[in-house]
């Protein structure tokens, strides 16, 4: 009776461990199931529609003469996401050193819940305020027919890149050992020279994972972009133009579609690129990330 | 010498500026939703269903069927993102499998919330069958705010001390019985911090609900798990752009309502996080 005991306590451990060890791998399960569906759905596509076509086709037009270009809504996103990060970046990474170099301890205790807390502004609301605040705005100032311009989405995404950018490129500033501060101020620099000469390249690896993580972010937010850049897939060079990305086209099309189809399909292969997409970024700011773990 | 310190205090104020100019855009934002919003938020407007194509009546079924959406992905993404990071603390060995498995999980957060919106009506909405839902929404959402539940589920396993562990296993008790009776008690605040954060992001996100379970309106109630609902912030977006010249009062009361859900939420949580962060940076 008791080995019957002792045998039933350890298939219980042996159970346990088992059904731990799946939940500990549902990262990898999800990851591979979300591939897995983007990349069989990308193929039914790719059987019917060149992939070549598909990559370097100018036009989206996916109702009227079912073309599938991604060049169009590639180069959208490539114009909201440059113009983004391009206010981001001065904001993002001047705030940091401002919190982690020359904010009073009050000063930063009353910051980071503040720049948090627009972490959590859903993106819809922001979309909104973008609708009736930045784009008549963006509209009266250069004089266009319309407001609704990759700008409009570029200043928005900026602000909701941010806490990313601050958060983590504060926490690479503050992790700068001391002694560097004191080295350089001994040497005669002023306080400003040892923040932009020591400080800020010894946080180089943190600020630029932080960046690389805004960007993730701007890539792959959906809504704003939807409300605010107007929604045109043509391809465009002006941030004064309304565009389209790649995002926004799978959220407002994927409604319309006839499950199945060949265009219910071409979501799913812009869906792939966009993965992709945001996959390389992730791993280039790991990448940031392991550098700091080595030194 | 003197140009170097007037170099200084220029940049100096440029500093100042950039931060100010970043919380006068958060706290503007905020006034100016509270400015517009809160003269149209009554009894009425959130106990009524919309009327008149959206131009009239309130916004009950929205925020209802928001309520049952952030309930549904708790109820999923709790324990499994429990015992993933239970595994990750507790069980696994420090090699490169381990390592695979915490890339995985940055990898997930960097998941763009429109792909998780295709993967869920591929997968759980036809694949699946289970519809466009609120079974099928929740469990989208559940797959979205999975890393939040992991990491700030690990953040507080960490930080209960190994003392303890080592206490409970001297005394006799396996493994799983340190950790249930334990470990996990003396985490619970923390994971309880993390469920909250991600329970608050569910609510905010429109992206994965708009091809999973959100309904443009909806005659009644939702009955079941297998019915559709309305959301707070597909609402919105329909208010926003789907709408003929909807009246003013309508969309920014719905902001201001689902702001103040979103924040009351996430707010606690994120002044919590980032007191310990501090505390503990202050420590070492």
């Amino acid at each position: 009776m008791k080995e019957f005991r002792l045998i039933f306590k350890k298939f219980k451990a042996f159970l346990i461990t088992r059904f731990i060890f799946i939940n500990g791998i549902i990262s990898i399960i999800i990851l591979t199931l979300i591939l897995i569906f983007l990349v069989y759905n990308s193929l039914k596509f790719f059987i019917q529609y060149p992939i070549f076509d598909f990559l370097t086709g100018t036009r989206w037009s996916p109702t009227s003469t079912e073309k599938f270009g991604l060049v169009p809504l590639l180069s959208g996103s490539a114009l909201v996401t440059v113009g983004a990060i391009l206010i981001a970046l001065p904001l993002g990474v001047g705030t940091a050193i401002y919190i982690g170099e020359l904010a009073p301890k009050f000063i930063r205790e009353l910051l980071k819940p503040i720049i948090e807390v627009l972490a959590t502004i859903p993106s819809v609301v922001i979309g909104f305020i973008g609708l009736q605040l930045i784009v008549p705005l963006i509209k009266n100032a250069f004089n266009l027919p319309v407001g609704l311009t990759a700008l409009a989405g570029s200043i928005m995404l900026a602000f909701m890149s941010l806490p990313t950018i601050i958060s983590i490129s504060e926490d690479a500033i503050n992790a700068v050992p001391i002694r560097y501060r004191h080295a350089s101020l001994a040497l005669g620099a002023t306080k400003w020279e040892t923040t932009y000469k020591v400080v800020v390249p010894a946080a180089s690896s943190g600020i630029m994972a932080s960046i690389m993580l805004g960007l993730g972010r701007i890539v792959g937010e959906t809504m704003t972009v939807l409300m605010l850049t107007g929604n045109s897939p043509r391809i465009v060079f002006s941030w004064l133009q309304p565009v389209r990305t790649i995002t926004a086209t799978i959220a407002a099309e994927m409604g319309e579609t006839v499950q199945g189809g060949l265009h219910y399909s071409a979501l799913f292969a812009l869906g792939l690129v966009l993965f992709i997409i945001t996959f390389l970024i992730n791993l280039i700011a790991e990448r940031f990330i392991g550098k700091i773990r080595n030194t | 010498m003197k140009q170097r310190y007037i170099k200084q205090k220029i940049f100096y104020i440029l500093l100042l500026i950039i931060t100010l100019i970043v919380v006068l855009f958060v706290v503007g934002i905020i006034l100016y939703l509270i400015f517009k919003g809160a003269h149209a938020i009554s009894w009425s407007f959130i106990t009524q269903f919309p009327k008149n194509s959206m131009r009239e009546g309130g916004i009950l079924p929205a925020i209802l069927g928001t309520l049952y959406l952030m309930i549904g992905t708790i109820i999923f993404a709790l324990p499994i993102g429990v015992f993933a990071a239970i595994y990750l603390n507790e069980y696994s060995a420090r090699n490169k499998f381990t390592r695979i498995v915490r890339l995985s999980i940055i990898n997930m957060a960097g998941v763009p919330s429109v792909v998780y919106g295709l993967f869920g009506l591929g997968f759980f909405v036809l694949f699946l069958k289970f519809g466009k839902s609120i079974l099928s929404g929740s469990l989208t959402l559940a797959l979205m705010i999975l890393p939040v539940i992991i990491t700030s589920t690990e953040e507080a396993l960490k930080a209960v001390p190994d003392t303890y562990r080592h206490a409970s296993l001297a005394l006799g008790a396996t493994k799983w019985q340190t950790i249930s009776k334990v470990v996990l008690p003396q985490a619970l605040p923390g994971i309880i911090t993390g469920a909250v954060i991600g329970i608050g992001r569910a609510a905010g996100e429109t992206a994965p609900i708009i091809f999973t379970v959100a309904a443009f309106s909806m005659p009644g109630l939702p009955k079941s798990i297998f019915d559709q609902a309305m959301a707070l912030p597909y609402h919105l977006y329909v208010l926003a752009t789907q709408v003929t010249n909807p009246p003013k009062d309508i969309q920014w009361g719905t902001s201001l309502v689902l702001l103040i859900i979103v924040l009351i939420f996430a707010v606690p949580g994120s002044i919590i996080r980032v007191r310990q962060r501090l505390k503990k940076r202050d420590l070492s």
